[in-house]
Order: C-alpha cells, then structure tokens, then sequence
C-alpha cells in the first residue's frame, strides 16, 4: 500500500490529540492560585512548586521512591541476568514452563499480584519487622517481583542477538563458565543489562499498584503520596509534580530520539 | 556429572527461588484464605456468584473492558497505520505520541484526565466560556471518565502487537491488488485489515486482560462509584475486612485472566508482543 491516505492521517491525528490532551491539561491547573483544582482565571501563580520544595513530605517520598527503585531494579537485573544466561547457555528442555513461571507476576492481573505480595510480606512481618508489611525493604523486594519478568525479557532479547559461535569458541579454548559468562556473554550484551536495569528502575519509581497494598505510613512512596492527593481531596501539588514528571519523561524521550536520529543520519 | 547439573541450577535457581519464595506459594496462601476465612468451605466463592452486588460489579467490569477494548484497539490501529506507512516526520511524530504517555505513569495519566474532565477543568471552564453550556457537564465520577481514562492507557499497548502485524505483512499482495485495479478503500477492506487481523486479535485479548485487573484509573476517575472488580477487592481487604472474600475474587479473576491468555497463545502469536 502507498502512503496512507488522508483520511487515515486525520484519524491519527486526532488519536495523537487524544493522546496529548490529557498530559497539556495539567499545565494550567498547576499554575492555579486556589487551593483546589481549578484553571487560573487571569492570575497565575507558582504556590504549589513552591509546595513541593517547601514541603519536607514531598523531597522525603523522592527520596525514598530513588532508594527503593534503585534496590529493586539492582535485585531484579541481577536475578534476571543468571536466570537469563542460564537459559541461553544450558538450553534446558520445556523452556516454556521456565519462562511461564517466571513471566507469571507480569501477566497476572496487578491486583492478584498485590494481594499475593500483601499476604506474603504480612507473613515476613510475623518473622522479622524490618523487612515486612510497610517497610522500604518489604516495598524494594515487592517491586523486584514484579519487575524481574520484564528484565527477563529484555535481557533474553538482547542474549538472542549474541553469536553462539563464540562462546563455543571461548569453551573450546577451555574458558571456564565464570571466564564465559564475563568475558565473552557479558560485554555483548551489556546495553541491554542496562536498558532492563533502567526499565526496572522506572518500573519501580512509578509502581503503585501494588505498593498500595503493602504500605500504609512507613513506606510511603512519591506514587503513594500523590495517590493520597489525589483521592482525599484534589490537591493541585498533584499537577505541579505530574508537571514535573512529565517534563522528565518528554526530555528524556525528544533527547533519545534526537541522539538516535542523528546518529543513524552520520552512518 | 554432578557439575552439570550444579551449573545450570546456580543460574536459573536463584531467581526461580525467589518467585517460589515471594510470589507462588504466597499465592497458594491466597487460595487458602479463599477457603478458610472466615470459615472453611467455599461459601465466599458462593457469595462471589450468587450476591446481586459483586454479581453487579462483574457486570459492570466486563461492559467497562468491552467499551475499552474496542476504543483502545480501534485508535491504536489508527495510529499504527502511520506509524507504520507514515512519511519519516509522520513516522516520527506517531512514535512521540505513542512513547511519551507510554512512559508516563499511571497516576499521571488519571490526573491529566482529572484535569481535563473535572466540574473546573480544562474542558467545563472552556465551554462554560464559550458560552455553550451554563452547568458544568460530568464527566468523572462515572463511568465514561473511567473509559476514557483506561482507554487512554492501553492504546500504546495496543499498538505494538498491531504495529508488529502491519511491519510482517507481504508488500506484494497489496502491490498486486491494486495492480489489479482494486481502489484503495477496497485494498484497505478486503487485503489489508483481514491480513492485520491477528495483531488485532491479540491486542484485543491483551488489552481486555489488562484492563479486567485495572485498578488505579477506575479507582481515580470512578471516584468510588463505578466500582470496578480489583477495586472491589482492595474495599474488602482495607475498608470492610473481608479477606475471605477478596480473595475469592482474586482467585476467580486469575482463572479468568488465564483462560484468556491460553487463548491468546492459541490463536495470536505473542511473539509480536515484546517490542
């Protein structure tokens, strides 16, 4: 087929709209001088970044979204990758049941998923009460379930386009599974150990729900805070941090996206 | 001999340990809540299909992910068409609107569909200025804002399975079929969509798994009327404690979810799935 036709550009387009709107919306009830949600008519005001500066609640559930995300995703990366190389190296027979028993926490509905970690970490609090129920450690191995699976799958990804031949060289030459696995696997897939370990890490830092279910007022994550926010009463903080948030996630991905382009253009 | 066995397991062992350890056999504990408390036997699994009331919220959640699922799949296909076909800026333009929310959070997300529909918001001050309407109309707090919502969140996801059918198919056949003389509408009906149609099928299954476990923008956007079924379990676990129950439906919803998945593997290729 040709270039689509004009009609299924304006389609697009107005899926593009559709897409758009609800993330540009923000932008003027951040700047609204009230103190509930509302459009500044006429006067606009920076109150509520002021909030999220002035507000000690605010930098310490940052604070603690980075510590938990950066655990988790180290857990998670770390066990994804053995599993991942064991996999590739050994090829054990049925691989299905492997990965659909690890794959299980990603396609199991996130609420399931939540009430299984809430029953888990509630049974560790009756052990030990540093690493259970609304703990920053029960929270980062909570998170690591749920995130290994996608590292899983982006580290299988990348072991896929690594050349078999060789590491069956390297075993040739008598290298041992350590000497494999660091010297020849590891360094060609390293971009992808990275992309899994900074999906996990954003996976982490916006995970809620399934941290609604295992915190109440110890563990109390960026995510959680702005879910109180946001179902108490509609407090405009929450526009200025999805501002906020949404500012990183454009920068990063218009920074990507213009890197890779004039990259490809140079070659 | 021995090693050869050690090996492998020290890899794939660890990870596997901690799933059984964190996620499975918690789960069976979960099963077991769903027959003991509060007392032994099925009764809660009973109340899940005979109550008019969690009878009402299945209802409810099942007409909720229809609407979503046709909305999300249709506008998915829409942009993935020029994602796919697009002119490079076109190509370019589509990625940024499908990757940007794509990456946004959850929480985001409902917020910005707050602002958008709420009695204040974006869409009521407009119309109210305008002049067009003198009440603010609602358009959360209900069920519309929580389509409109969850729509919003699943089409990225809808459109990778679509776009990945749109990139495998033969240029020829459809080269062939107005070669032919087929018009282009005609192309589009009879080659085209009928060809997509497995990347159709299995974003369909997949944003209907998703959404049937959907909690956060219901929770948000329902503003605690349309309840929704995961919503329904986390009221039973933290406001009315009824363990018993919520886990029945926790339950109940894995077996459905999985029913759907089998599907899925049966009659979509996943493979399309992971981007």
């Amino acid at each position: 087929m040709e270039k689509p036709s004009p009609i299924a550009i304006l389609l697009a387009a107005v899926v593009a709209i559709f897409l758009l709107l609800p993330l540009f919306a923000v932008i003027p009830v951040s700047f609204t001088p009230a103190r509930f949600l509302s459009m500044p008519s006429g006067n606009w005001s920076v109150r509520h970044y002021m909030a999220l500066i002035e507000n000690p609640a605010w930098l310490q559930a940052t604070w603690l979204s980075i510590r938990i995300a950066v655990l988790s995703s180290a857990i998670s990366t770390a066990l994804a990758l053995a599993f991942s190389l064991g996999m590739w190296m050994y090829r054990p027979l049925y691989p299905g049941a492997f990965y659909g028993f690890v794959l299980l926490p990603m396609v199991a509905p996130p609420v399931v998923s939540a009430i299984t970690l809430y029953f888990f970490l509630t049974s560790l609090s009756k052990v030990n009460d540093v690493i259970g129920y609304d703990t920053v450690v029960g929270v980062a191995i909570a998170h690591a379930v749920m995130i290994a699976p996608f590292a899983v799958v982006l580290i299988t990804v990348a072991l896929a386009q690594v050349d078999r031949r060789i590491d069956l060289a390297a075993r040739g030459f008598g290298a041992s599974m350590t000497q494999r696995i660091f010297r020849v696997i590891l360094p060609n897939i390293k971009f992808g150990v990275f992309t899994a370990a900074f999906l996990a890490f954003v996976l982490s830092w916006e995970e809620i729900g399934v941290t609604l279910f295992i915190t109440s007022v110890n563990a109390v994550t960026l995510p959680r805070m702005m879910w109180m926010g946001l179902r108490d009463n509609i407090d405009p903080a929450i526009a200025a941090i999805s501002v906020v948030l949404i500012v990183l996630v454009i920068a990063a991905i218009v920074g990507k996206t213009v890197i890779s382009t004039l990259a490809s253009k140079k070659a | 001999m021995r090693s050869d066995y050690l090996k492998p397991a020290l890899l794939l062992g660890p990870l596997m340990l901690f799933l059984l350890l964190a996620y499975a056999i918690p789960f069976l504990g979960v099963v077991r809540w769903s027959v003991t408390l509060p007392e032994l036997g099925v009764s809660n699994y009973g109340r899940a299909v005979t109550d008019p009331l969690i009878i009402s919220v299945f209802i409810r959640t099942f007409r909720i992910c229809f609407f979503v699922t046709v909305l999300a799949v249709a506008m998915a296909y829409m942009i993935a068409l020029v994602w796919v076909r697009g002119s490079p800026t076109q190509r370019l333009i589509a990625e940024l609107c499908i990757l940007i929310p794509f990456w946004i959070s959850v929480l985001t997300r409902a917020f910005g569909w707050v602002a958008l529909l709420s009695n204040r918001g974006l869409i009521n001050t407009w119309l109210t200025q305008l002049g067009v309407i003198a009440e603010p109309l609602t358009m959360v707090r209900n069920e519309l804002g929580v389509v409109l919502g969850m729509t919003h969140f699943l089409i990225p996801f809808a459109v990778f399975p679509i776009a990945s059918a749109m990139r495998s198919l033969d240029e020829r056949v459809l080269l062939a079929a107005r070669g032919m003389g087929a018009s282009r509408m005609r192309t589009f009906w009879q080659i085209f969509l009928p060809m997509t149609a497995p990347g159709i099928l299995g974003a369909a299954i997949m944003v209907f798994v998703f959404s049937l476990g959907f909690f956060i923008t219901p929770a948000i956007l329902g503003g605690g009327r349309s309840v929704m079924a995961a919503e329904l379990i986390y009221l039973r676990l933290f406001q009315s404690p009824d363990w018993g129950l919520g886990a029945a439906i926790s339950v109940l919803m894995m077996l459905i979810v999985g029913l759907l998945l089998a599907l899925l593997m049966r009659y979509a290729k996943p493979g399309g799935m992971v981007k």
